[in-house]
Protein backbone atom coordinates (compact mmCIF):
# COMPACT_ATOMS: atom_id res chain seq x y z
CA UNK A 1 0.00 0.00 0.00
CA UNK A 2 1.11 3.55 -0.81
CA UNK A 3 0.33 7.12 -0.47
CA UNK A 4 0.24 8.90 -3.83
CA UNK A 5 3.30 8.68 -5.07
CA UNK A 6 4.97 12.56 -5.31
CA UNK A 7 5.93 13.35 -3.44
CA UNK A 8 6.53 10.30 -0.78
CA UNK A 9 6.73 10.91 2.78
CA UNK A 10 10.06 11.25 3.66
CA UNK A 11 11.01 8.78 6.26
CA UNK A 12 7.72 8.19 7.74
CA UNK A 13 7.19 4.63 7.94
CA UNK A 14 9.96 3.98 9.42
CA UNK A 15 9.44 6.81 12.21
CA UNK A 16 9.05 5.03 15.66
CA UNK A 17 6.07 6.27 17.89
CA UNK A 18 8.16 7.53 20.59
CA UNK A 19 10.50 9.61 18.24
CA UNK A 20 6.79 10.60 16.48
CA UNK A 21 5.59 12.27 19.34
CA UNK A 22 9.09 13.94 20.55
CA UNK A 23 9.32 15.47 17.24
CA UNK A 24 5.21 16.58 17.26
CA UNK A 25 6.41 18.44 20.87
CA UNK A 26 9.26 20.13 19.02
CA UNK A 27 6.76 21.21 15.98
CA UNK A 28 4.35 22.67 18.86
CA UNK A 29 7.14 24.43 20.47
CA UNK A 30 8.02 25.85 17.04
CA UNK A 31 4.30 27.76 16.87
CA UNK A 32 2.50 27.48 14.14
CA UNK A 33 3.80 27.02 10.55
CA UNK A 34 3.71 29.02 7.55
CA UNK A 35 0.60 29.00 5.36
CA UNK A 36 -0.19 25.39 3.62
CA UNK A 37 -1.02 25.36 0.45
CA UNK A 38 -4.28 27.62 1.61
CA UNK A 39 -4.32 29.55 -1.50
CA UNK A 40 -7.36 29.54 -3.24
CA UNK A 41 -9.62 28.92 0.25
CA UNK A 42 -11.67 32.22 -0.05
CA UNK A 43 -13.34 31.18 -3.41
CA UNK A 44 -14.84 28.03 -2.27
CA UNK A 45 -17.82 28.09 -4.01
CA UNK A 46 -21.60 28.51 -3.31
CA UNK A 47 -23.25 29.73 -1.05
CA UNK A 48 -20.84 32.53 -2.30
CA UNK A 49 -22.14 34.85 0.44
CA UNK A 50 -21.00 33.59 3.42
CA UNK A 51 -17.70 34.97 4.74
CA UNK A 52 -15.96 31.42 5.16
CA UNK A 53 -12.61 31.41 7.08
CA UNK A 54 -9.34 33.26 7.07
CA UNK A 55 -6.20 31.27 6.20
CA UNK A 56 -5.30 32.44 9.82
CA UNK A 57 -8.09 31.47 11.31
CA UNK A 58 -8.31 27.70 9.64
CA UNK A 59 -4.82 27.28 10.58
CA UNK A 60 -4.89 27.65 14.38
CA UNK A 61 -7.50 24.28 14.08
CA UNK A 62 -4.49 22.39 12.01
CA UNK A 63 -3.44 20.93 14.83
CA UNK A 64 -3.73 21.08 18.86
CA UNK A 65 -1.15 20.80 21.92
CA UNK A 66 -3.40 17.87 23.21
CA UNK A 67 -2.23 14.56 24.36
CA UNK A 68 -2.48 12.50 21.45
CA UNK A 69 -4.11 9.05 21.06
CA UNK A 70 -2.20 5.86 20.70
CA UNK A 71 -1.18 4.62 17.24
CA UNK A 72 -2.16 1.24 18.62
CA UNK A 73 -5.72 2.41 19.58
CA UNK A 74 -6.82 4.22 16.98
CA UNK A 75 -5.86 1.40 14.45
CA UNK A 76 -7.46 -0.98 17.11
CA UNK A 77 -10.77 0.46 17.95
CA UNK A 78 -12.71 1.16 14.72
CA UNK A 79 -16.13 1.40 13.64
CA UNK A 80 -15.78 0.34 10.47
CA UNK A 81 -19.22 -2.12 10.23
CA UNK A 82 -18.32 -3.08 6.61
CA UNK A 83 -15.43 -5.56 8.00
CA UNK A 84 -17.68 -6.19 11.17
CA UNK A 85 -19.57 -4.46 14.15
CA UNK A 86 -17.49 -4.76 17.09
CA UNK A 87 -14.60 -1.94 17.59
CA UNK A 88 -11.79 -4.46 16.76
CA UNK A 89 -13.72 -6.38 13.83
CA UNK A 90 -11.93 -3.88 11.51
CA UNK A 91 -8.28 -4.46 12.42
CA UNK A 92 -8.40 -8.08 11.50
CA UNK A 93 -11.03 -8.42 8.66
CA UNK A 94 -9.73 -5.36 6.80
CA UNK A 95 -6.36 -6.91 5.91
CA UNK A 96 -8.50 -8.13 3.25
CA UNK A 97 -9.26 -4.77 1.76
CA UNK A 98 -6.64 -4.59 -1.38
CA UNK A 99 -5.76 -0.78 -1.75
CA UNK A 100 -3.92 -1.03 -5.23
CA UNK A 101 -5.28 -0.42 -7.68
CA UNK A 102 -7.92 2.29 -6.48
CA UNK A 103 -9.77 4.79 -8.52
CA UNK A 104 -12.42 7.34 -7.37
CA UNK A 105 -15.84 8.11 -10.00
CA UNK A 106 -16.28 12.24 -10.09
CA UNK A 107 -18.95 12.86 -10.99
CA UNK A 108 -22.50 15.10 -11.32
CA UNK A 109 -22.57 18.73 -11.63
CA UNK A 110 -18.92 19.79 -12.62
CA UNK A 111 -17.08 20.45 -15.81
CA UNK A 112 -14.26 17.87 -16.13
CA UNK A 113 -16.13 14.23 -14.40
CA UNK A 114 -14.11 11.10 -14.65
CA UNK A 115 -12.75 7.85 -13.23
CA UNK A 116 -9.04 8.57 -11.83
CA UNK A 117 -6.46 6.87 -10.30
CA UNK A 118 -5.67 8.25 -6.73
CA UNK A 119 -2.10 8.82 -8.07
CA UNK A 120 -3.36 11.09 -10.26
CA UNK A 121 -6.72 12.42 -8.09
CA UNK A 122 -3.98 13.37 -5.24
CA UNK A 123 -1.19 14.51 -8.30
CA UNK A 124 0.50 17.64 -7.08
CA UNK A 125 -0.69 17.78 -3.83
CA UNK A 126 1.57 17.20 -0.83
CA UNK A 127 0.23 15.59 1.85
CA UNK A 128 0.12 17.93 5.15
CA UNK A 129 -0.38 16.77 8.66
CA UNK A 130 -3.33 17.71 10.75
CA UNK A 131 -3.94 17.04 14.40
CA UNK A 132 -7.50 16.97 15.08
CA UNK A 133 -10.13 15.53 17.71
CA UNK A 134 -12.48 12.98 16.57
CA UNK A 135 -15.37 12.82 18.93
CA UNK A 136 -17.60 9.68 18.01
CA UNK A 137 -21.45 10.11 18.36
CA UNK A 138 -21.08 7.28 20.98
CA UNK A 139 -19.47 9.76 23.47
CA UNK A 140 -15.63 8.75 23.33
CA UNK A 141 -13.15 10.85 21.21
CA UNK A 142 -9.38 10.53 20.21
CA UNK A 143 -6.86 13.07 19.38
CA UNK A 144 -5.17 11.80 15.62
CA UNK A 145 -2.37 13.11 13.50
CA UNK A 146 -3.32 12.58 10.01
CA UNK A 147 -2.03 13.05 6.95
CA UNK A 148 -3.54 14.45 3.80
CA UNK A 149 -4.93 16.80 1.51
CA UNK A 150 -7.88 19.49 1.72
CA UNK A 151 -10.63 18.14 0.05
CA UNK A 152 -11.37 21.47 -1.04
CA UNK A 153 -8.15 21.38 -3.41
CA UNK A 154 -8.93 17.97 -4.71
CA UNK A 155 -12.87 18.93 -6.00
CA UNK A 156 -11.82 22.14 -7.78
CA UNK A 157 -9.53 20.01 -10.14
CA UNK A 158 -13.16 18.82 -11.33
CA UNK A 159 -14.50 22.24 -11.62
CA UNK A 160 -18.09 22.33 -9.85
CA UNK A 161 -20.68 24.22 -11.68
CA UNK A 162 -23.34 26.48 -9.91
CA UNK A 163 -25.56 23.62 -9.34
CA UNK A 164 -23.09 21.67 -6.83
CA UNK A 165 -24.62 22.67 -3.85
CA UNK A 166 -23.44 19.33 -2.14
CA UNK A 167 -21.46 16.69 -2.43
CA UNK A 168 -22.35 13.10 -1.49
CA UNK A 169 -19.67 10.56 -1.19
CA UNK A 170 -19.34 6.74 -1.72
CA UNK A 171 -17.20 3.79 0.17
CA UNK A 172 -16.46 0.55 -1.62
CA UNK A 173 -18.97 -1.86 -0.88
CA UNK A 174 -17.44 -5.45 -2.06
CA UNK A 175 -18.67 -8.19 -0.14
CA UNK A 176 -15.61 -10.28 -1.32
CA UNK A 177 -13.31 -8.13 0.94
CA UNK A 178 -15.55 -6.87 3.03
CA UNK A 179 -17.54 -9.35 5.25
CA UNK A 180 -19.66 -6.80 6.98
CA UNK A 181 -21.27 -5.99 3.76
CA UNK A 182 -22.69 -9.15 3.85
CA UNK A 183 -24.86 -8.66 6.71
CA UNK A 184 -27.66 -5.84 6.35
CA UNK A 185 -26.57 -3.84 10.02
CA UNK A 186 -26.76 -0.42 6.92
CA UNK A 187 -28.07 -0.06 3.72
CA UNK A 188 -24.86 -0.55 1.78
CA UNK A 189 -22.97 1.05 0.67
CA UNK A 190 -22.37 3.72 3.12
CA UNK A 191 -22.90 6.92 1.90
CA UNK A 192 -21.91 10.50 3.23
CA UNK A 193 -22.09 14.11 2.58
CA UNK A 194 -21.18 17.64 2.97
CA UNK A 195 -22.73 21.10 2.09
CA UNK A 196 -19.92 22.61 -1.03
CA UNK A 197 -19.26 25.16 1.87
CA UNK A 198 -18.58 22.47 4.33
CA UNK A 199 -16.51 19.96 1.47
CA UNK A 200 -14.67 23.55 0.68
CA UNK A 201 -13.59 24.37 4.16
CA UNK A 202 -10.08 24.22 4.95
CA UNK A 203 -10.78 22.07 7.52
CA UNK A 204 -11.78 19.52 5.77
CA UNK A 205 -9.19 16.63 4.96
CA UNK A 206 -9.31 14.19 2.43
CA UNK A 207 -6.62 11.94 4.76
CA UNK A 208 -4.46 9.06 3.10
CA UNK A 209 -2.12 8.68 6.15
CA UNK A 210 -2.07 8.74 9.96
CA UNK A 211 0.80 9.23 12.50
CA UNK A 212 3.07 9.43 9.44
CA UNK A 213 2.33 6.35 7.78
CA UNK A 214 -0.14 5.47 4.69
CA UNK A 215 -3.74 4.94 6.11
CA UNK A 216 -4.12 1.59 7.71
CA UNK A 217 -6.94 -0.54 6.00
CA UNK A 218 -8.99 -0.05 9.22
CA UNK A 219 -8.93 3.19 9.47
CA UNK A 220 -10.51 3.61 5.74
CA UNK A 221 -7.41 3.09 3.35
CA UNK A 222 -6.99 4.11 1.18
CA UNK A 223 -8.82 7.39 1.20
CA UNK A 224 -11.33 8.48 3.42
CA UNK A 225 -12.72 11.78 4.86
CA UNK A 226 -12.53 13.89 8.13
CA UNK A 227 -14.28 16.85 9.06
CA UNK A 228 -13.12 17.17 12.51
CA UNK A 229 -16.27 19.11 13.63
CA UNK A 230 -18.86 16.56 12.87
CA UNK A 231 -19.07 13.38 14.66
CA UNK A 232 -17.06 10.78 13.50
CA UNK A 233 -19.44 8.79 11.38
CA UNK A 234 -19.27 11.70 8.75
CA UNK A 235 -15.74 10.72 7.68
CA UNK A 236 -16.96 8.23 5.57
CA UNK A 237 -13.50 6.16 4.53
CA UNK A 238 -12.54 3.55 1.20
CA UNK A 239 -14.06 6.31 -1.02
CA UNK A 240 -14.84 5.20 -4.54
CA UNK A 241 -16.95 7.73 -5.36
CA UNK A 242 -17.79 11.55 -5.31
CA UNK A 243 -20.62 13.17 -6.88
CA UNK A 244 -21.26 16.69 -7.13
CA UNK A 245 -25.09 17.01 -6.39
CA UNK A 246 -28.29 19.97 -5.91
CA UNK A 247 -29.93 18.45 -2.82
CA UNK A 248 -28.97 17.16 -0.16
CA UNK A 249 -27.49 13.60 -0.55
CA UNK A 250 -28.30 10.30 1.68
CA UNK A 251 -26.46 9.67 4.28
CA UNK A 252 -25.87 5.88 5.31
CA UNK A 253 -26.75 6.94 9.43
CA UNK A 254 -29.33 9.27 8.68
CA UNK A 255 -31.58 6.46 6.61
CA UNK A 256 -30.65 3.95 9.23
CA UNK A 257 -31.95 6.28 11.77
CA UNK A 258 -33.22 9.46 10.36
CA UNK A 259 -34.60 10.79 14.00
CA UNK A 260 -30.69 10.22 15.96
CA UNK A 261 -28.51 11.08 13.22
CA UNK A 262 -28.98 14.52 11.02
CA UNK A 263 -27.56 15.00 7.84
CA UNK A 264 -24.97 17.88 9.48
CA UNK A 265 -24.12 15.89 13.06
CA UNK A 266 -22.05 18.73 14.00
CA UNK A 267 -20.37 18.16 17.42
CA UNK A 268 -22.96 19.62 19.88
CA UNK A 269 -23.27 19.51 23.41
CA UNK A 270 -26.74 21.03 23.42
CA UNK A 271 -28.35 18.50 21.53
CA UNK A 272 -28.41 15.12 22.86
CA UNK A 273 -28.47 11.91 21.16
CA UNK A 274 -32.03 10.60 21.51
CA UNK A 275 -30.57 7.46 23.60
CA UNK A 276 -27.72 9.48 25.54
CA UNK A 277 -26.18 12.67 26.46
CA UNK A 278 -23.59 14.39 24.40
CA UNK A 279 -22.21 16.67 27.17
CA UNK A 280 -19.43 15.17 27.57
CA UNK A 281 -17.01 12.40 26.18
CA UNK A 282 -14.12 9.98 27.17
CA UNK A 283 -11.07 11.17 25.95
CA UNK A 284 -9.33 8.04 24.76
CA UNK A 285 -5.53 9.73 24.93
CA UNK A 286 -2.21 9.57 26.53
CA UNK A 287 0.80 7.03 25.59
CA UNK A 288 -0.26 4.10 27.75
CA UNK A 289 -4.36 2.09 28.36
CA UNK A 290 -5.68 4.40 30.72
CA UNK A 291 -8.36 2.64 33.52
CA UNK A 292 -10.29 5.32 33.94
CA UNK A 293 -10.44 7.35 30.90
CA UNK A 294 -10.43 11.37 31.38
CA UNK A 295 -14.31 12.33 30.97
CA UNK A 296 -14.16 15.61 29.52
CA UNK A 297 -16.86 18.16 28.42
CA UNK A 298 -18.30 18.25 24.89
CA UNK A 299 -17.51 21.16 22.84
CA UNK A 300 -19.27 22.69 20.58
CA UNK A 301 -18.55 21.88 16.79
CA UNK A 302 -16.07 19.97 18.57
CA UNK A 303 -13.82 23.23 19.59
CA UNK A 304 -13.75 24.37 15.99
CA UNK A 305 -16.13 26.59 16.47
CA UNK A 306 -13.69 29.95 15.89
CA UNK A 307 -13.49 28.20 12.33
CA UNK A 308 -16.45 26.95 11.33
CA UNK A 309 -19.68 28.28 13.52
CA UNK A 310 -20.11 30.64 10.69
CA UNK A 311 -20.88 28.59 8.26
CA UNK A 312 -24.21 27.84 10.08
CA UNK A 313 -25.17 31.47 11.18
CA UNK A 314 -28.58 31.91 11.39
CA UNK A 315 -29.67 28.14 10.96
CA UNK A 316 -31.10 26.09 14.05
CA UNK A 317 -28.62 23.75 15.25
CA UNK A 318 -31.46 21.96 17.23
CA UNK A 319 -33.17 21.41 13.84
CA UNK A 320 -30.48 20.89 11.64
CA UNK A 321 -28.94 18.69 14.19
CA UNK B 1 -27.18 -36.34 44.26
CA UNK B 2 -25.98 -36.56 47.61
CA UNK B 3 -25.16 -33.79 49.88
CA UNK B 4 -21.30 -33.83 49.29
CA UNK B 5 -22.11 -34.37 45.21
CA UNK B 6 -24.04 -31.22 45.24
CA UNK B 7 -21.47 -29.08 47.71
CA UNK B 8 -18.90 -29.94 45.10
CA UNK B 9 -21.08 -28.80 41.87
CA UNK B 10 -22.35 -26.12 43.74
CA UNK B 11 -18.35 -25.33 44.58
CA UNK B 12 -17.78 -25.90 40.22
CA UNK B 13 -20.85 -23.50 39.64
CA UNK B 14 -19.61 -21.20 42.23
CA UNK B 15 -15.98 -21.10 40.74
CA UNK B 16 -17.28 -20.58 36.83
CA UNK B 17 -19.24 -18.15 38.07
CA UNK B 18 -16.40 -15.92 39.35
CA UNK B 19 -14.32 -16.70 36.38
CA UNK B 20 -15.36 -13.97 34.62
CA UNK B 21 -15.32 -11.23 37.24
CA UNK B 22 -11.36 -12.63 37.92
CA UNK B 23 -10.20 -12.33 35.08
CA UNK B 24 -11.79 -8.84 34.47
CA UNK B 25 -9.73 -7.79 37.52
CA UNK B 26 -6.51 -9.50 36.00
CA UNK B 27 -7.47 -7.36 32.94
CA UNK B 28 -7.86 -3.95 34.99
CA UNK B 29 -4.77 -4.97 37.02
CA UNK B 30 -2.67 -5.37 33.96
CA UNK B 31 -4.26 -2.21 32.59
CA UNK B 32 -3.54 0.23 35.54
CA UNK B 33 -0.12 -1.11 36.31
CA UNK B 34 1.29 -1.32 33.10
CA UNK B 35 -0.52 0.34 30.63
CA UNK B 36 -1.14 -2.83 28.43
CA UNK B 37 -3.89 -3.20 25.67
CA UNK B 38 -5.67 -5.80 27.83
CA UNK B 39 -9.10 -4.30 27.91
CA UNK B 40 -9.03 -2.85 24.21
CA UNK B 41 -8.46 1.14 23.69
CA UNK B 42 -11.45 2.08 25.86
CA UNK B 43 -11.35 -0.37 28.77
CA UNK B 44 -14.01 1.42 30.83
CA UNK B 45 -16.60 0.94 27.49
CA UNK B 46 -15.44 -2.98 27.81
CA UNK B 47 -15.25 -3.08 31.46
CA UNK B 48 -19.30 -2.05 31.80
CA UNK B 49 -20.12 -4.16 28.55
CA UNK B 50 -18.77 -7.45 29.65
CA UNK B 51 -20.24 -6.88 33.50
CA UNK B 52 -23.49 -6.68 31.79
CA UNK B 53 -23.68 -9.31 29.61
CA UNK B 54 -22.41 -11.65 32.18
CA UNK B 55 -25.31 -10.17 34.54
CA UNK B 56 -27.90 -10.71 31.76
CA UNK B 57 -26.25 -14.45 31.02
CA UNK B 58 -26.41 -15.50 34.84
CA UNK B 59 -30.37 -13.92 34.47
CA UNK B 60 -31.31 -16.06 31.54
CA UNK B 61 -29.47 -19.38 32.97
CA UNK B 62 -31.58 -18.13 36.30
CA UNK B 63 -35.11 -18.23 34.39
CA UNK B 64 -33.68 -21.40 32.47
CA UNK B 65 -33.63 -23.57 35.59
CA UNK B 66 -37.21 -24.57 36.02
CA UNK B 67 -37.83 -25.32 32.11
CA UNK B 68 -34.85 -27.46 32.31
CA UNK B 69 -36.16 -29.21 35.54
CA UNK B 70 -39.39 -29.45 33.92
CA UNK B 71 -38.18 -31.17 30.81
CA UNK B 72 -35.26 -33.16 32.40
CA UNK B 73 -36.81 -34.16 35.61
CA UNK B 74 -33.62 -33.56 37.29
CA UNK B 75 -35.30 -31.45 40.97
CA UNK B 76 -31.98 -31.22 42.15
CA UNK B 77 -31.81 -28.37 39.10
CA UNK B 78 -33.38 -25.57 41.66
CA UNK B 79 -30.66 -26.35 44.24
CA UNK B 80 -28.94 -23.90 41.63
CA UNK B 81 -31.39 -21.36 41.15
CA UNK B 82 -30.19 -18.89 44.25
CA UNK B 83 -26.93 -18.94 42.93
CA UNK B 84 -27.46 -17.95 39.66
CA UNK B 85 -29.99 -15.12 40.61
CA UNK B 86 -27.36 -14.05 43.35
CA UNK B 87 -24.41 -13.43 40.54
CA UNK B 88 -26.72 -12.24 38.44
CA UNK B 89 -27.48 -9.41 40.70
CA UNK B 90 -23.94 -9.13 42.23
CA UNK B 91 -22.92 -8.51 38.06
CA UNK B 92 -25.57 -6.37 37.47
CA UNK B 93 -24.53 -3.93 40.94
CA UNK B 94 -20.97 -4.43 39.35
CA UNK B 95 -22.06 -3.19 36.04
CA UNK B 96 -24.27 0.13 37.55
CA UNK B 97 -21.24 0.58 39.94
CA UNK B 98 -18.36 0.23 36.72
CA UNK B 99 -21.53 2.70 35.00
CA UNK B 100 -21.12 5.84 37.62
CA UNK B 101 -17.98 5.23 39.28
CA UNK B 102 -15.30 4.19 36.39
CA UNK B 103 -17.30 5.75 33.75
CA UNK B 104 -19.65 8.73 34.71
CA UNK B 105 -17.02 9.93 37.43
CA UNK B 106 -16.89 13.11 38.16
CA UNK B 107 -20.10 13.86 35.98
CA UNK B 108 -21.71 10.92 38.57
CA UNK B 109 -25.09 13.07 39.08
CA UNK B 110 -25.83 12.21 35.22
CA UNK B 111 -27.01 9.40 36.31
CA UNK B 112 -30.26 10.90 37.45
CA UNK B 113 -30.47 13.05 34.50
CA UNK B 114 -29.90 9.54 32.50
CA UNK B 115 -32.10 7.28 34.62
CA UNK B 116 -35.08 10.42 33.95
CA UNK B 117 -34.14 10.82 30.32
CA UNK B 118 -32.33 8.10 28.49
CA UNK B 119 -35.46 4.91 28.16
CA UNK B 120 -32.83 2.34 27.82
CA UNK B 121 -31.34 3.96 30.75
CA UNK B 122 -34.46 4.06 32.96
CA UNK B 123 -35.20 0.30 31.92
CA UNK B 124 -31.98 -1.01 33.09
CA UNK B 125 -32.15 0.75 36.07
CA UNK B 126 -35.06 -0.56 37.05
CA UNK B 127 -34.08 -4.17 35.95
CA UNK B 128 -31.56 -3.44 38.42
CA UNK B 129 -33.99 -1.90 41.24
CA UNK B 130 -36.01 -5.13 41.01
CA UNK B 131 -33.46 -7.26 41.46
CA UNK B 132 -32.68 -5.38 44.70
CA UNK B 133 -35.75 -6.67 46.41
CA UNK B 134 -35.18 -10.14 44.80
CA UNK B 135 -31.45 -10.53 46.28
CA UNK B 136 -32.75 -9.87 49.91
CA UNK B 137 -35.58 -11.91 50.00
CA UNK B 138 -33.08 -14.67 48.88
CA UNK B 139 -32.41 -16.07 51.89
CA UNK B 140 -33.70 -19.36 53.66
CA UNK B 141 -35.28 -17.36 56.34
CA UNK B 142 -37.21 -15.07 54.09
CA UNK B 143 -38.65 -17.29 51.84
CA UNK B 144 -40.43 -19.30 55.59
CA UNK B 145 -41.39 -15.77 56.45
CA UNK B 146 -42.94 -14.89 52.87
CA UNK B 147 -44.48 -18.32 52.49
CA UNK B 148 -46.72 -17.92 49.61
CA UNK B 149 -45.99 -14.37 48.78
CA UNK B 150 -42.35 -15.28 48.20
CA UNK B 151 -43.21 -17.51 45.26
CA UNK B 152 -45.47 -14.24 44.31
CA UNK B 153 -42.44 -11.49 44.68
CA UNK B 154 -40.01 -13.53 42.68
CA UNK B 155 -42.16 -13.53 39.43
CA UNK B 156 -40.58 -10.43 39.24
CA UNK B 157 -37.94 -11.95 37.67
CA UNK B 158 -40.26 -12.17 34.57
CA UNK B 159 -40.53 -8.53 34.31
CA UNK B 160 -36.29 -7.62 35.10
CA UNK B 161 -35.92 -10.74 32.15
CA UNK B 162 -37.85 -8.67 29.98
CA UNK B 163 -36.31 -4.83 31.07
CA UNK B 164 -32.60 -6.35 31.16
CA UNK B 165 -33.45 -7.11 27.31
CA UNK B 166 -34.64 -4.05 26.22
CA UNK B 167 -31.70 -1.97 28.39
CA UNK B 168 -29.27 -4.00 25.61
CA UNK B 169 -31.47 -3.65 22.37
CA UNK B 170 -32.02 -0.01 23.06
CA UNK B 171 -28.65 1.06 23.38
CA UNK B 172 -26.90 -1.04 20.16
CA UNK B 173 -26.89 1.28 17.46
CA UNK B 174 -27.71 -0.65 14.08
CA UNK B 175 -26.58 -4.14 14.59
CA UNK B 176 -29.04 -6.18 16.63
CA UNK B 177 -27.82 -9.58 16.26
CA UNK B 178 -26.81 -10.13 19.89
CA UNK B 179 -29.80 -8.58 22.08
CA UNK B 180 -31.44 -10.42 19.56
CA UNK B 181 -30.27 -13.65 20.82
CA UNK B 182 -30.99 -12.75 24.30
CA UNK B 183 -34.35 -11.33 23.41
CA UNK B 184 -34.78 -14.78 21.89
CA UNK B 185 -33.43 -16.88 24.75
CA UNK B 186 -35.47 -15.07 26.91
CA UNK B 187 -38.81 -15.13 25.02
CA UNK B 188 -38.16 -18.85 25.00
CA UNK B 189 -37.85 -18.84 28.48
CA UNK B 190 -41.20 -16.76 29.33
CA UNK B 191 -43.00 -18.55 26.64
CA UNK B 192 -42.45 -22.23 28.00
CA UNK B 193 -44.13 -21.12 31.17
CA UNK B 194 -47.56 -19.99 29.26
CA UNK B 195 -47.42 -22.55 27.44
CA UNK B 196 -47.18 -24.81 30.77
CA UNK B 197 -49.87 -22.62 32.40
CA UNK B 198 -52.30 -23.76 28.87
CA UNK B 199 -51.39 -27.08 29.57
CA UNK B 200 -54.38 -29.70 30.58
CA UNK B 201 -53.17 -30.81 34.07
CA UNK B 202 -54.97 -33.78 34.38
CA UNK B 203 -51.51 -36.12 34.80
CA UNK B 204 -49.29 -33.81 36.74
CA UNK B 205 -47.04 -36.62 37.19
CA UNK B 206 -46.68 -37.91 33.66
CA UNK B 207 -44.39 -34.77 32.87
CA UNK B 208 -42.05 -35.01 36.01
Amino acid sequence: MRLHPTPPIPAGEITPEAVYRDRRRLLAALGALPALGLSGCGEAAPPPSRVVVTPEQARSGFRTSEELTREADATSYNNFYEFGTAKDDPATAAKTLRTTPWTVAVGGHCAKPGKVSLEDLLKGLPPQERIYRMRCVEGWSMVIPWLGVPLGDVLKRFQPTSKAKYVAFTSLADPRQMPGVRVPTLDWPYREGLRIDEAMHPLTLLATGLYGKPLPQQNGAPLRLVVPWKYGFKGIKSIVAITFVESMPKTAWNMAQPSEYGFYSNVNPAVDHPRWSQKTERRIAGSASKLFAERIPTLPFNGYAGQVASLYAGMDLKKWF
Amino acid sequence: MTPHKLQVAKTVVHLAALAPLALLLWQMWAVAKTGSNALGADPVAEIEHRLGLWALRFLVLALAVTPLRQLTGWAVLVRFRRMLGLYAFAYATLHLVAYVGLDLRGYWTQLFEDIAKRPYITVGFLAWLLLVPLAVTSTTGWIRRLGRNWARLHTLVYAIGVLAVLHFWWLVKSDIREPALYAGLVALLLGWRIWKRWQPRTFPSARA
